[in-house]
């Protein structure tokens, strides 16, 4: 990849990092752990592989994007912010009564969301279908979905994964968030889902590993799925839950808690540091 | 009476989706391996482009449903009532209902009358379980004609609507001039003692027992209320006020379903006693449909001894 877009990237990856700190840090709740795991991810597929407006958010043509992992929404909202979708300064005002920023997705109250999540292996059944409706218009446009690796426990994520496959929608991209952490432990200790790769080639995919923190390596795999014809792509990215922020970097507990004071402060320095040598 | 039409209305739903096909290009429909069954079969036939086949996957089909529909399609998503309302359930609130999306739930096989498959079949609480998620609309048409025009008009409307079917045959009660409108209860009969509120396969029952009161000299109403959400408030009202005392009647558990939401409904307004007919918060089991709909009270015989009991309790 170009260094310069890289260098931007980053830049976004970074910033949406700390609007995840500022979110949760101001709501005194959320999840930063599984939002900062997928910031890269993010910020590469708003910012180069997907076809957005941020002035026309319900365009027809527009590709879409399925948090499946609804709770990663300090995430998304960074990204949609960085892109212009509604101020940044909202951002503080995540999970509070009277703000539009819900805790979990929701497509009827945020620009920029494509469909509304939370309850885990549903959005990916959604992610399908809209994939069914780009077909039928002559795959008019692209979907991605993002999962937790706990969420593959899910049953209704092989119901969907099945239904992809057999109705050859290839203009549908899974992205897999294997932080290997979920709530109660490692997805290994809780209930493995592993090997991952082989479950959805086996479901008939086209499936890609990666380093989710590493932007040619999402380049590259994000090309190849645009490139494969015929059978949905599932990206199998290997990432850090609490990438950037070093406490909460591999920690189980930082899943579903908010920073505070010192916390918050010491995150924040870290990110404007990371920034700064970019 | 030697003529008397009998249909089911899943026939209607099915022959409904066939013309909706011919007239709209924009409509989708999706079964869960039930297409000869729902009568999705039908609509498969006749626009086989316009049909996908989810396969026994019934949360992921109202997914499929709720994404499609984000691209601009009405789809009509069909099962049984046990799976698309209970199996489904958190799929529909979330994924549907709570986004308001333009999804449409085909439910057959509702209630006692799916007969011989049994208990594990006969979903008596799809009604309680979509009553209770915002957003959601419910249709429970009485015959073939209302059923019929419960889907053109489920169509029409924007939002998701639950509509509910039968497998069994009923008489046919209306004729073609009848007009159906989403949210409207209708007085099929006048009376002044007592008023059945009736929805359903049990709107046939109530309208005999009705004939058979009027002939012990007790005047019945008789409302078909084919929509139980949104309720039609000001005729319960009307009726509490005119009849001072009110039956329901519907093949459903009595918790949660129609005779709820008229009893909330008078409660709030105008307290009357209200007696309710359906099944008795218990599980079906096997058996010919009519057989069994006699076994739970479900028939004339049933509305006219809950009269009484109305009658005699104001």
């Amino acid at each position: 990849m170009d260094i310069k877009l890289k260098k931007e990237l980053m830049t976004v990856a970074t910033n949406i990092r700390k609007s995840i700190i500022v979110g949760t840090y101001n709501a005194k709740s959320g999840h930063p752990g599984g939002s900062l795991s997928i910031s890269d991810l993010l910020a590469y597929l708003y910012f180069v592989e997907m076809n957005v407006d941020a002035k026309n958010p319900k365009c027809e043509d527009r590709d879409r994007l399925v948090l499946s992992k609804g709770h990663a929404a300090p995430a998304l909202y960074g990204v949609l912010a960085e892109k212009g979708f509604f101020p940044k300064e909202d951002i503080a005002t995540l999970r509070k009564s009277d703000s539009y920023l819900q805790g979990h997705p929701n497509m009827t109250s945020v620009p920029g969301v494509d469909m509304s999540t939370g309850s885990l292996g549903q959005g990916i059944s959604a992610a399908c279908g809209m994939a069914l409706g780009s077909k039928i218009n002559g795959d008019k446009f692209r979907v991605y979905t993002i999962l937790g690796d706990g969420e593959l426990q899910e049953g209704q994520v092989w119901e969907a994964a099945m239904f992809a496959a057999a109705k050859k929608l290839d203009t549908l991209v899974a992205v897999v968030d294997n932080n290997n952490l979920q709530i109660d432990g490692t997805v290994e200790e809780v209930n493995s889902p592993y090997p991952i790769d082989e479950k959805f080639a086996a479901f008939g995919w086209n499936v890609i590993n990666i380093d989710g923190h590493d932007f040619d390596e999402i380049e590259a795999a994000f090309e190849k799925a645009r490139q494969t014809k015929g059978k949905p792509t599932a990206i199998i990215a290997k990432t850090v839950k609490g990438k950037g922020v070093s406490f909460m970097e591999n920690q189980v507990g930082w899943h579903g808690t908010a920073p505070k004071g010192e916390e918050y402060e010491q995150a924040i320095k870290e990110l404007d540091e990371f920034l700064a040598n970019i | 009476m030697a003529d008397i039409i009998k249909t089911a209305t899943r026939d209607a739903y099915g022959k409904a989706l066939v013309e909706l096909g011919d007239k709209y290009s924009n409509i989708r429909v999706l079964d869960a391996d039930l297409a000869a069954a729902t009568k999705t079969g039908m609509f498969k036939k006749a626009h086989p482009d316009k049909f996908y086949d989810c396969g026994i996957a019934e949360s992921n089909m109202m997914g499929i449903a709720a994404g499609l529909s984000t691209a601009g399609f009405v789809v009509f998503a069909s099962s049984f009532a046990m799976f698309a309302a209970g199996r489904a359930f958190e799929q529909v609130r979330n994924t549907i209902c709570y986004p308001h999306l333009n999804v449409k739930i085909g439910a057959t096989h509702a209630g006692i009358s799916v007969g011989e498959d049994g208990a594990s079949h006969q979903c008596c609480e799809d009604i309680a379980l979509m009553r209770s998620i915002p957003n959601m609309t419910i249709i429970n048409p009485a015959d073939d004609i209302e059923a019929h025009a419960a889907v053109f008009a489920a169509y029409e409307m924007n939002g998701p609507c639950y509509m509910r079917f039968g497998r069994l045959a009923v008489p046919r009660l209306f004729d073609e001039n009848y007009k159906f409108e989403i949210g409207k209860g209708v007085y099929l009969k006048e009376g002044t003692d007592v008023t059945i509120i009736a929805t359903g396969l049990l709107v046939g029952p109530a309208l005999e027992a009705a004939e058979a009161l009027n002939n012990e000299g007790i005047s019945a109403a008789v409302i078909n209320m084919a929509t139980i959400k949104p309720i039609d408030r000001d005729i319960i009202v009307d009726a509490a006020n005119k009849t001072g005392c009110i039956v329901t009647a519907e093949e459903h558990n009595i918790i949660g379903g129609l005779g709820s939401a008229v009893a909330e409904v008078v409660c709030e307004t105008k307290p009357v006693p209200v007696v309710r007919l359906g099944v008795n918060d218990e599980f079906g089991k096997s058996g010919p449909a009519l057989e069994l709909l006699d076994i739970f009270g479900l028939n004339a015989k049933g509305v006219i001894e809950k009269a009484k009991a109305a009658i005699s309790l104001k």
